[in-house]
């Protein structure tokens, strides 16, 4: 019996990473998480930062999470209550940021795009790609 | 290394040999359920009662390395298959007709595969194409004749073919601790139809079986396998020639077991790294403009009626 197969196509592949920042890359804001509470109509998610400030490396900065090599760094996110976290897609494949409870969920970052949620109730908040459910993360609100 | 005395590895040795043409123009015969031959058949004319071809992965809206152009290169494999001498019956798409699912993209990949010469095409989606709306977009354009949340089965020529969906309702893995595979899932209404499907249908029936996600495990750690695939192969398993095509990880790669042969195709847009060579799944950036066009293709599958066999043929855009 044939056993597990794995055939190379026999292509060597450098992951050589050219993020193509800086050139408009469009902003992607939600509001808050919904929750139990349904949130007031009011609150207008439209704060658009044109490419502000470019990030020059993959590390995270502060309430930041960034996805790369699918992978969302840090996986473990420690905020306060009313933090707003983001979540920047250095990746060639597009991915989402999606609450396995629904509470969140970006649409599909493609290269350089960013998604920014406010976290108002304390709270474990288990997320995943939608494109790509074996990555995972986690948002702790204190 | 391979004990060359040992059956099965001698299997495994040729079958490694005739990976080393994928691309070229390999012909693929099964029967009895063990691979049994394969040669060059560039330019021969197939013999067989029908054929079809399978493309897949045409992630159109995608435009960045390797292919700026993916819809030049779907254009391209619709024109080889029109070129055909003997033409298809019709075609399979095996998903991620599109890279995000927006109305521009199925738009494009439509009037593309419309210039098919084949008359009917039958698609599945991938998770590209249904990530953001549960597929009501992707149902709304592809998904017309089609039953519960868009699978299918038809029958052509005395093969039963049967279309799965594999990329609804992802569950996450298990990095949340919450449990879960991050693969591919059928569902227990998907698989109660095919049961169903199946049941009034002899033994004898060659089944063609379609997905996205492959229907066996290629790779755990990139999510490349379906989570309740053994249950869907399970109801296949008194027939005695069952062939499962799916698309997903861009290169060929076959198996064979029992009297199941599971094949996946390549993308008409880019390569994608073989499991564990690359730190994660996704497009390989770095190929040379002149050779991408050999990473890229379709499969050509003619049925031979008398031998109950189907051969598969992998091509290249070159």
């Amino acid at each position: 019996m044939l056993t597990k197969l794995k055939v190379s196509l026999m292509l060597i592949m450098t992951a050589v990473f050219v993020a193509a920042c800086g050139l408009g890359g469009a902003e992607v804001v939600s509001s808050q998480p919904s929750g139990a509470m349904a949130t007031p109509a009011a609150q207008m998610p439209d704060m658009k930062m044109p490419a502000e400030q470019q990030m020059s490396s993959e590390t995270a900065n502060a309430n930041e999470v960034v996805i790369q090599n699918f992978l969302f760094q840090p996986s473990t996110l420690t905020v306060k209550a009313g933090t707003k976290v983001t979540w920047i897609n250095r990746d060639d494949e597009p991915h989402t940021a999606t609450d396995t409870e629904s509470r969140f969920g970006s649409k599909a970052l493609d290269t350089g795009d960013r998604f920014t949620t406010e976290f108002t109730k304390p709270g474990t908040y288990t997320y995943y790609c939608a494109l790509h459910p074996k990555m995972t993360g986690k948002i702790i609100v204190e | 290394m391979p004990d060359e005395t040992n059956n099965n590895q001698i299997e495994r040795r040729s079958f490694l040999k005739c990976m080393a043409w994928a691309g070229t123009g390999v012909v693929w015969v099964m029967s009895g359920g063990v691979l049994s031959s394969c040669q060059l058949v560039t330019g021969a004319k197939r013999k067989g009662s029908f054929s079809f071809v399978q493309i897949s992965d045409s992630h159109i809206g995608f435009n960045k390395d390797p292919n700026h152009d993916v819809t030049k290169t779907l254009t391209e494999a619709v024109n080889k298959i029109n070129a055909l001498e003997d033409q298809p019956s019709f075609l399979i798409h095996t998903g991620d007709i599109t890279h995000l699912a927006t109305p521009e993209q199925f738009d494009t990949a439509s009037q593309v595969l419309k210039t098919a010469k084949a008359s009917q095409i039958y698609y599945t989606p991938g998770e590209h194409d249904v990530f953001s709306d549960d597929g009501g977009l992707y149902r709304e354009r592809f998904g017309g004749g089609t039953q519960g949340q868009g699978w299918q089965s038809f029958d052509y020529d005395g093969v039963h073919f049967i279309g799965l969906i594999n990329v609804l309702n992802l569950k996450q893995g298990s990095g949340t601790g919450l449990g879960g595979s991050g693969f591919g899932q059928l569902g227990g209404e998907q698989l109660a139809w095919l049961e169903k499907d199946v049941k009034g249908l002899s033994s004898s029936t060659p089944i063609v079986v379609f997905a996205h996600i492959p229907l066996w495990t290629i790779y755990p750690e990139w999510g490349w396998g379906t989570d309740d695939s053994a249950q869907a192969l399970s109801y296949l398993k008194r027939f005695g020639s069952v062939s499962v095509l799916n698309g997903h990880v861009h290169q060929v790669m076959q198996k064979v077991e029992g009297n199941v042969r599971f094949h996946t195709a390549l993308s008409t847009a880019f390569p994608q790294p073989a499991p564990g060579t690359a730190p994660a799944p996704g497009p390989i950036k770095d190929v040379p403009a002149e050779r991408l066009r050999s990473l890229l293709g379709l499969t050509d599958v003619s049925y031979v009626q008398n031998k109950n066999s189907l051969a598969l043929v992998d091509s290249t855009l070159v």
